[in-house]
């Protein structure tokens, strides 16, 4: 037990020597840097592959650790991505604002610089008045701030509803499910203040670099994506890692007992909840400016629910096992679903991989479920021996129908 | 002299030729029909056919009390009237032959005869006086013995009334033998006498008989009375013989200062979009009234550029926000009515007043019914998931898609069978066997290796669910697919002009409640229901008991998913088709359920009946958004959640588990 | 002496069903006590009541020396009062190694930032050991839970209990499936810790309350039929009814 943090955890050496491989590797392949044998678009791809795999992580700190199957956490990553989309476009079309401004015979005034940014903006849902949401978007200390304050604002207030009601099992993932609904809906409507369905664009564009070429952009994004990706990791392995790890997995395996012990276990969820979400929203906002542009369609339930099936690919309840499932599942998607893959021909009908990937990923979830519950993940037990108790077919999440529990009725 | 002589000459032959003319036509006159004779004497005007000359020509036919009148006014009006060349004289024409017509005689009825068409001259009134012909032709109309001419002009009469028809109108309503049609001539009347009449105790009488009738054509007669517009008095003497509604504040959402201001003819003000178009108007070597351009991003430094132009005589000076303030509050703005009459705008105000609150009530019951059919829809989506989620306790995500899986078979049978009633009665059972057997599939492959692990159930059921609706996209395409309703199901039931509820609506509900019965049959009075409940509650000792569990859970399993399938063919005759038609129903299923508590029929009830009523009254707040209403709907549920976590009709005690 | 627990008076009924009517209890800082009944009689809704599972319908339930009335707390703040509950099947957190077992649920700060930050001392690591020495397991510490046998789970679930430095120790059927020795040793184990703290065991098995040899409370009904030594209750008319039927 007086072993280093790091020396009981030798997957995170191993962990980070593989992202730093893989990342000088990039380095030296870009058209920035090297070779160019990679291209810009597809630095792009993988920069925001890392910051999928964060917040896989995350996921599975909140659900394979702690077994709360959260369908919100991609909202999170959502709503990060608004946070700083919000100050990337304001800033960006101030300056296209100003230059055009400049050039009239009398130079603007502040207002009406901010009105043509208003006009700009939101001319596209009617309005060119800037809503309250906007208010600190001038700001990228603000902003910044908000891309972890309005994720784990929202998760705390939300995981503080649902917890204390001891709300478990699937109906706690029903209710995360309905949550993200709500959130897309709401972000849909035009007056919501961030342009309904249009979402927010040109955010690849960073405000006052314009003769910065993307090849360098991406890179700097690629290489902040690996440094987060990097230091979540170890943040969340350090988490699971000490007694805190000790009590969530308790609370994953028999809620009640932990309850016993004297352990506050709503406290718990709340602080993994929100210290998630938190993360989800960093990984959202370094992924959405190397994507260029979000819109509410990203928050949809659809999404939360990919994310959840890319830990379970992955391997659950293994951080590792969390950035394999996301890396994985989203590389191949980019293959198949980018047209890159070859159609079937089967002679009487023509495997259309763009139409088709759906279905196999959605099957191949059923039987990874099945038949490979410890996800891609578990063939590393192979390799170290590593062995699992046997549970009794028991699953990895709160009792069953703990809802009904007692004191839950008031 | 000669030419004189020669224009006295030409005007004598003149006057001889006019007169003998004039002899000739009083002596055909003699000869005619009076009706002929009173066409022939506007003749004139009917032939030059002018909107604003040809009233008396028509007044003169339709008061000449002769039985030709309508005919005439008729024929007229469908441009079958046409003149003779030879003689002038009008007739009835039909163009019986190539290019011949067969006249005849207005008066006599009696065909004079066929000739060609470069004979006659037709007479092609044009929109307007068709429509003078038309208002002429009511009061025959109105009393027409044929029934669909008296419908039709009452009809003209209700969208367009007119004052000179109020008295004819009148008259017809003792004699209207049709009660119904009797009611909607008093009924005409009664609105056409707010309007028209010029004695204003009748009007003020109608109005208040009329007070709290819900028809749009009640308040469409009586809101042109109360419409008022806005005027402005600069010294405040308001002329004390207008009709005023009341003073209106400006500033006020009604009237802003800027508008109020605009209204008083003074000196414009000027915006700062003006205020910056002048100043580049006015630039002088880099400078705007002395001051450097550059300077003027400051908005100070830009009223004093103003000001410095203002001052040098260059442009004419402005008013200031204090005097625009000042004159608008000097000046009086009141808000006039166009009725004149101030007795008949209170009697109007004072009537629409209860018409407001009597429409407020309807559209309550109105909201309600609305409310009801959505819950319905709610409870049809529910009802295969209280099964499988409620009874069984498995998450079944991919229920949304065996909805989806029914609303496509009836898609697919209404292809193949055109006729839509016997379609529907067939994709029903068609669509119950497509999605149980989809179900029993689905339970035997997936489900049943994954009992109580209800998130890895959860898990599984998604991938189904994505798969199932990508395949779905794969065979249909992403457009929406019409399932048309048969036509006995296209209209709608109308109460008044505020309530009516659509046909499809009321069958969901009468399918929703045949739902439920089926429901509680099978549960509480077949073997299967008991099978189920034992199997759910205590497999093993089900088991124990001769009971097969599996092959009960299979066939329940089926059953909810077979319901889900029909519910599907419901929800496509009311909404579009689509892969993702599932994904519409399934949170909020889930959430109807959960709210109604699980486990428990009535509960999925009471919870769709409750979600049903929020969604319609959070809509009624604020109708323009019925994405807000779904949000604050979900956050309404989350909260409720907070203080019947286990729904509206719990399980108490040891039995529920723990 | 004054009461550790005074339970007065409690009532709670589900659907209708009276499980627990008007049932009063006391227990002393370091005592022993048995709780018998026939099945349904109340013994494990009365856990729940006291433990704060279920909240009764009436009725208080006074702890310590300030008789602070437990009602209305939740599970984790009455068992940080000091009351721990042993359940009926053993539930360790059997994906966990014995010694995490253990480290759980020894008596320290059980806010989230402090576990989050907690490192554990010499100290901590030696109460582990002799916690481990006590039940048995020293020599395994290191391995999974769930890969222990039935009474080894058992006796460190007991083992867990004891690290919490409860001041009353429920105890629900302790000695279900176990061989003979294993319940032996488990007698030891709950008189061991009697010495120091109040320990209630709900149990069936006549030979193991025998064996206790401690004060007996019967239940029934949801109340209270006899209290005194195990051959004094034995001897009530009432108890021979209601364990044999009338």
């Amino acid at each position: 037990m007086n072993r280093s943090f790091i020396g009981r955890n030798p997957s995170i050496l191993i962990f980070l020597l593989v992202l730093a491989i893989f990342t000088i590797g990039v380095t030296f392949m870009s058209e920035a840097f090297g070779a160019g044998m990679i291209s810009t678009s597809f630095v792009k791809t993988l920069g925001k592959t890392l910051c999928l795999a964060l917040v896989a992580v995350a996921m599975d700190l909140i659900w394979g650790y702690a077994g709360i199957l959260s369908l919100g956490h991609f909202a999170f990553f959502g709503l990060g991505g608004y946070m700083i989309g919000m100050w990337l476009m304001y800033e960006r079309t101030r300056e296209i604002v100003e230059s055009s401004m400049m050039e009239a015979p009398i130079p603007p005034t502040e207002q009406e610089i901010v009105d043509g940014i208003g006009n700009q903006i939101f001319g596209v849902v009617g309005s060119s008045e800037f809503p309250a949401v906007w208010a600190f978007a001038d700001s990228l200390v603000l902003q910044l701030a908000l891309v972890v304050l309005v994720p784990g604002l929202l998760a705390f207030v939300f995981g503080w509803l649902a917890f204390r009601s001891r709300v478990t099992g699937v109906y706690l993932s029903i209710l995360t499910q309905a949550m993200t609904l709500a959130l897309s809906l709401y972000l849909f409507q035009n007056d919501s203040g961030l342009r309904g369905n249009n979402g927010l664009s040109g955010l690849q564009n960073l405000p006052g670099l314009d003769d910065v070429s993307q090849d360098y952009v991406s890179m700097w994004f690629f290489w902040g994506s690996a440094l987060a990706l990097a230091l979540g990791y170890v943040f969340a392995a350090w988490i699971v890692s000490g007694k805190f790890g000790s009590v969530i997995r308790g609370i994953r395996d028999n809620e009640a007992r932990v309850r016993f012990l004297g352990y506050s276990v709503e406290g718990y969820k709340l602080f993994l909840f929100t210290v998630t979400a938190m993360i989800a929203g960093i990984a959202g906002a370094l992924y959405y400016p190397q994507a260029g542009i979000i819109n509410p369609a990203e928050i949809a339930p659809i999404a939360s629910i990919y994310l959840a099936v890319w830990v379970a690919i992955g391997g659950r309840g293994r951080l590792y096992g969390a950035v394999i499932g996301a890396v994985f599942v989203s590389l191949v998607s980019t293959y198949f679903t980018g047209g890159q893959a070859p159609d079937i021909n089967l002679g009487f009908y023509t495997i259309q991989w763009v139409d088709w990937w759906t279905i196999l990923l959605g099957l191949s979830f059923v039987l990874v479920t099945l038949f490979a519950p410890q996800g891609i993940g578990g063939l590393f037990d192979l390799v170290s021996g590593r062995h699992h108790p046997d549970r009794h077919g028991a699953d990895l999440g709160p009792d069953h129908g703990s809802l009904r529990e007692e004191e839950a009725e008031e | 002299m000669l030419k004189r002589l020669l224009v006295i000459v030409l005007a004598a032959v003149c006057l001889a030729t006019l007169a003998k003319a004039q002899d000739a036509a009083t002596q055909a006159t003699d000869d005619l029909g009076p009706m002929q004779q009173v066409l022939q004497e506007h003749a004139d005007l009917i032939v030059e056919s002018s909107r604003r000359t040809i009233g008396p020509a028509i007044d003169a036919v339709a008061n000449s009390g002769l039985e030709a009148a309508q005919t005439v006014l008729e024929v007229w009006q469908a441009r079958d009237m046409y003149q003779r060349i030879e003689d002038g004289l009008f007739f009835a024409a039909e163009e019986t032959g190539d290019d011949i017509f067969t006249l005849t005689d207005f008066d006599t009825g009696v065909v004079v005869g066929e000739v060609p068409d470069d004979a006659l001259e037709q007479i092609k009134p044009n929109s307007g006086i068709r429509s003078l012909i038309g208002t002429a032709l009511v009061s025959f109309q109105l009393n027409d013995p044929d029934r669909a001419k008296r419908d039709e002009a009452i009809s003209s009469l209700e969208r367009r009334g007119n004052a000179e028809l109020l008295t004819p109108l009148r008259n017809s309503i003792d004699g209207e033998p049709d009660p119904a049609l009797k009611e909607r001539k008093m009924r005409v009347e009664r609105l056409m006498t707010i309007t028209y009449d010029p004695d204003e105790d009748a009007r003020i009488e109608a109005i208040e008989e009329m007070a709290g009738d819900l028809g749009v054509d009640v308040r469409a007669t009586l809101n042109p009375l109360v419409a008022t517009t806005i005027r402005v008095f600069p010294d405040g003497n308001v002329p004390a013989d207008l009709n005023i509604a009341r003073e209106v504040e400006p500033g006020s959402e009604e009237l802003p200062v800027a508008e109020a201001y605009e209204m008083l003819d003074g000196p414009p003000m000027v915006s700062s979009d003006d205020l910056r178009a002048t100043l580049q108007d006015n630039i002088v070597d880099g400078r705007v009234g002395g001051i450097p351009v550059a300077e003027l991003f400051d908005p100070e430094r830009r009223e004093a550029a103003y000001g410095a132009l203002v001052d040098a005589g260059t442009i004419p000076p402005r008013p200031t926000a204090e005097e625009a303030a000042q004159a608008v509050e000097d000046a009086t703005f009141v808000a006039v009515y166009a009725e004149p009459n101030p007795a008949i705008t209170a009697a109007a105000n004072r009537a629409l007043g209860k018409i407001d609150t009597n429409v407020g009530l309807n559209q309550f019951l109105d909201l309600g019914l609305d409310a009801l059919s959505l819950g319905s829809i709610y409870f049809l989506a529910a009802i295969g998931l209280a099964i499988t989620f409620g009874v069984m306790g498995v998450i079944n995500m991919a229920h949304g898609e065996f909805i989806m899986m029914g609303a496509y078979t009836g898609y697919v049978v209404q292809q193949i069978i055109p006729n839509h009633t016997a379609s529907i009665i067939v994709a029903i059972p068609l669509a119950f066997a497509v999605t149980f057997a989809a179900g029993v599939a689905m339970e035997r492959l997936v489900i049943r290796w994954l009992y109580n692990r209800p998130l890895e159930t959860l898990l599984a059921t998604f991938g189904i669910s994505i798969a199932l609706q990508q395949l779905a996209k794969n065979i249909f395409g992403t457009q929406a697919r019409p399932l048309t309703s048969p036509d006995w199901l296209g209209g709608s039931v109308v109460l008044n002009d505020v309530v009516s509820i659509s046909t499809v609506r009321i069958a969901i509900f009468v399918l929703a409640l045949v739902f439920l019965c089926v429901f509680l049959f099978i549960m509480k009075r077949t073997r299967l229901g008991l099978e189920t409940r034992a199997v759910t509650q205590n497999p093993g000792m089900a088991g124990a008991m001769g009971i097969n569990p599996g092959r009960v859970n299979m066939l329940t399993f089926g059953l909810g998913s077979g319901i889900a399938g029909i519910a599907g063919v419901a929800i496509g005759l009311y909404a579009q088709v689509t892969s993702e038609i599932g994904q519409a129903y399934i949170v909020q299923s889930f959430m109807t359920v959960v709210v109604g508590g699980v486990g428990n029929i009535w509960g999925t009830l009471l919870g769709a009946g409750l979600i049903g009523a929020l969604h319609k009254g959070i809509e009624w707040f604020n109708p323009s958004n019925t994405l807000a209403a779904q949000t604050y709907m979900i956050i309404f549920i989350i909260i409720f959640i907070q203080f019947r976590p286990r729904g509206i009709i719990a399980l108490k005690g040891r039995a529920a588990g723990d | 002496m004054s009461q550790l627990l005074e339970v007065n008076g409690i009532s709670v009924t589900f659907d209708g069903f009276r499980a627990i009517n008007n049932l009063s209890f006391n227990i002393g800082r370091a005592e022993l006590r048995a709780i018998i009944g026939p099945n349904g009689a109340g013994k494990t809704t009365f856990m729940d009541i006291v433990t704060g599972k279920t909240k009764p319908d009436e009725g208080t339930v006074l702890w310590g020396e300030m008789s602070r009335n437990l009602i209305g707390m939740n599970e984790a703040r009455i068992a940080q009062e000091g009351i721990g509950r042993k359940f009926q099947k053993p539930t360790v957190f059997e994906d966990q190694s014995v010694e995490d077992n253990l480290l759980m649920a020894l008596r320290n700060n059980r806010r989230a930032f402090a576990v989050l930050f907690w490192k554990p001392t010499d100290a901590d690591m030696n109460r582990v050991s002799e916690l481990a020495a006590e039940i048995g397991l020293s020599n395994a510490l290191g391995r999974k839970a769930g890969e222990l046998s039935h009474g080894q789970k058992q006796w460190l679930e007991i083992g867990m209990l004891l690290a919490q430095e409860p001041k009353l120790l429920l105890v629900d059927e302790p000695a279900a499936g176990m061989t003979p020795e294993e319940r032996e040793k488990t007698t030891d184990i709950l008189v061991e810790a009697a010495k120091t703290r109040a320990v209630v065991v709900v149990e069936h098995d006549m030979e193991f309350v025998r064996r206790l040899n401690c004060k007996v409370t019967v239940l029934h009904e949801g109340s209270v039929l006899a209290e005194g030594s195990l051959d004094h209750v034995t001897a009530n008319k009432q108890v021979i009814d209601v364990y044999l039927g009338r």
